[in-house]
């Protein structure tokens, strides 16, 4: 049932090879031409897929990744001036996975996420506001300040958490399409997990019972390259991760996460597939990210070249090149929801600075639904 | 009233709330088809069907967590460990996932879910499948713990687990499957969590016994009453919240404390009552508060051996004549 939709990039396989020995390689030979021809075929395969979708829908994707580069960098900016604490694992490169693969899905679907979760949860449609307030620590935080930036949670937008243990969210996303089937409703879970997740116990036993049982969840691989700062290829012994779906018998497919569309066209075949059938689907959507793990990351186990290799690709830049050269947009619209988006931004700074702490008694509440006074008969 | 096994109490329970509601579903392994390693699960497939009570291979993380996200979406699902040792596989589930959830998603995700099974030691199965681990679930806030001792007590209170919208890890004791006893007939007969049960009455000394301690804290008051001590046996039931003033009411009146217990001694649910009673009653006690606990080793196979690490009847009446300085 494995199908591939776009061609493995070769460049990265080369790379992962490169860094087996984990010493810090030397640059990977940069050739430019080579990269530039590679934009142009992203960009040829992506104005491809831009039929079928109208100018707002297509400005909206542009919009939503927007807002979460620029959310990620002023993040990057609260966290160095001390105002965020904890870790903070930002989403920047990252963005057409998930803006992508949630314009696929209905408001009433289910989302589950790792830490790197703050762009997903905007792409839920989360408020801005809401997330920086809970990165603050402050009251009016989605998650009242309790949970941090790895625990955003809005149930009512069905988004069903930021979960800090690598791998813990895959069997809970697989319990949420359990449910669905159960009540018999026709939600799907799109369940997103980094690609070190796949050698947890989790990822396996998860989708032996989603195919198992025919449970409607997607499980969206966001294969960054990197687990922490251990490459793939020092991780994994088959590091095709589309193909281990053929071990339990499920739908995979092999993405470009650097096209929006890509993702978004792969994640509509399997909602229908989920929605229809209630059958599960394994996504290997490979990106990139381009900053560190986390705001600790020193960064010494790959090069300066290898990032800007990528950018060269950065899914927000090609989708405005195509967005623009294909006449549906021009430059001035696309600075206009820039200007937007930075506003929005800084509105949800000033909100989360604004706000108020976690009043002291919170520190109790909410550790039991039905909290017991002992011998109370 | 109707005498049963712990092991039917159980099934009424869970056939009981499988009737009620329509959210409450069964899931573990060799649960349906086979009517349940232990049968605490027999013909519940038969009556509810395979939507309802649901065989799963053996992949206890797997599963713990389907359970967890289940919950987060609505459902009241009851997870059975075979045996409480399989669920050290699952344990990130249950802590970080169950126990964590509703906390720091700020009060949104309720987790209503039972992890039920047999816990302790059985019969000679040795270091890995003989482990009383209550004290590692009791640790976390969010979890609720609960170990009963009598068929009534088995019912009503997993009736209240399932009901209850809070993870609840629920420990049954094999050895205990077949104990007798009375329990009412009234399908709305729970008992209520957090609430201790005092077994015996007494004046003189107080035993605190759970699970497979109960019973032989009741053979040992018995023992002692001959000998001119008068004990009293509470079970706290529900180790997580702890009814301590139950016990420490107690005390004020005994004394004199014993706590006896199937566990390790160390970091044990033993060690966390005692340190209560000595925060809240240490004016009250006469004596040390003594434990009776599992020996500190893994459990060994050899019957002999695996004898003298559970404590008995005769190590519980040797620590009441300690506290009481009649020897």
């Amino acid at each position: 049932m494995s199908k591939q939709t776009a061609a493995p990039p070769s460049a990265a396989k080369a790379e992962e090879q490169q860094s087996s020995t984990g010493v810090m390689d030397a640059p990977p030979d940069v050739d430019s031409k080579k990269l530039k021809q590679e934009r142009d075929e992203a960009k040829e395969r992506q104005k491809d897929r831009l039929s079928g979708l109208s100018r707002e829908q297509l400005l909206e994707l542009y919009r939503h990744m927007l807002l979460i580069r620029r959310f990620e960098e002023k993040s990057a900016e609260a966290y160095v001036a001390g105002k965020i604490g904890g870790f903070c694992h930002l989403y920047i490169g990252q963005e057409a996975v998930g803006v992508g693969a949630i314009s696929a899905i209905r408001k009433d679907d289910y989302v589950l996420a790792s830490y790197r979760e703050h762009g997903l949860a905007l792409a839920k449609g989360m408020a801005a506001r809401s997330i920086m307030a809970e990165l603050f620590g402050k009251a009016t935080g989605c998650s009242k300040g309790k949970g941090g930036s790895m625990h955003m949670f809005d149930k009512e937008l069905g988004f069903f958490g930021g979960h800090a243990i690598v791998g813990g969210q895959i069997p809970l996303a697989t319990g949420t399409a359990f449910a669905t089937k159960y009540q018999g409703t026709d939600q799907v879970t799109l369940c997103f997990f980094g690609e070190a997740a796949v050698n947890q116990g989790a990822f396996h036993e998860s989708l032996n019972m989603a195919q198992l049982w025919k449970l409607p969840c997607i499980y969206i691989c966001e294969n960054n390259q990197y687990g922490m700062g251990t490459s793939l290829a020092r991780a994994m012994s088959l590091s095709d991760i589309s193909k281990k779906a053929c071990a339990y018998d499920l739908a995979s497919e092999f993405v470009d996460g650097m096209d929006v569309l890509a993702v978004r066209e792969a994640t509509l075949r399997a909602v229908e597939r989920a929605r229809k059938d209630y059958l599960p689907t394994l996504l290997e959507i490979r990106t990139y990210r381009f900053m560190g793990h986390s705001m600790s990351d020193p960064g010494n186990y790959r090069t300066r070249a290898e990032i800007e290799k990528y950018q060269e690709r950065d899914p927000i830049k090609l989708f405005s090149a195509t967005l623009v050269e294909q006449k549906i947009t021009d430059e001035k619209t696309l600075q206009e929801i820039d200007r937007k988006v930075r506003e929005e931004v800084e509105d949800s700074l000033r909100f989360a600075d604004e706000s108020p702490l976690p009043d002291p008694s919170e520190l109790y509440t909410d550790v039991y639904a039905n909290p017991i006074e002992p011998g109370r008969k | 009233m109707a005498t049963l096994t712990i092991r039917d109490a159980l099934n009424q329970a869970l056939r009981e709330e499988l009737a009620r509601d329509d959210s409450v579903f069964l899931m573990g392994e060799e649960v349906a088809e086979y009517d349940g390693a232990y049968k605490v699960t027999r013909g519940l497939l038969h009556d509810f069907g395979p939507k309802r009570v649901i065989d799963t291979p053996i992949t206890e993380l797997g599963f713990a967590g389907l359970g967890v996200g289940a919950a987060m979406a609505g459902l009241r699902p009851v997870v059975e460990f075979m045996t409480f040792n399989f669920s050290i596989l699952a344990t990130d589930q249950i802590i970080n996932s169950a126990a964590k959830m509703l906390y720091m998603s700020g009060g949104q995700f309720k987790i209503p879910i039972v992890f039920r099974g047999p816990g302790g030691s059985a019969f000679q199965v040795s270091s890995q499948h003989s482990q009383a681990l209550e004290s590692w679930y009791a640790y976390f806030p969010g979890l609720k713990v609960v170990m009963p001792s009598t068929a009534a007590d088995a019912k009503g209170l997993l009736k209240s687990a399932i009901r209850d919208d809070d993870p609840v890890v629920f420990i049954e004791q094999e050895r205990m499957y077949g104990n007798k006893g009375e329990v009412p007939d009234d399908p709305d007969f729970t008992i209520p969590l957090g609430v201790a049960d005092v077994k015996r009455e007494g004046k003189d000394v107080t035993i605190v016994a759970r699970s497979l301690m109960v019973p032989l804290a009741l053979k040992a008051a018995d023992q002692l009453e001959q000998q001119g001590v008068s004990c009293e046996v509470i079970d706290p039931r529900t180790i997580r919240p702890l009814d301590i003033n139950t016990i420490v009411e107690s005390v004020k009146k005994t004394n004199r404390v014993v706590i006896a217990e199937e566990s390790h001694p160390i970091c044990g649910v033993g060690a966390e009552i005692s340190a209560e009673i000595m925060e809240h009653a240490f004016d009250y006690l006469d004596a040390p508060v003594k434990r009776v606990s599992g020996a500190d080793v893994p459990m060994p196979y050899a019957k002999n051996l695996e004898n003298l690490a559970i404590p008995d009847v005769e190590r519980i009446v040797a620590a009441v004549r300690e506290v009481a300085y009649i020897d």
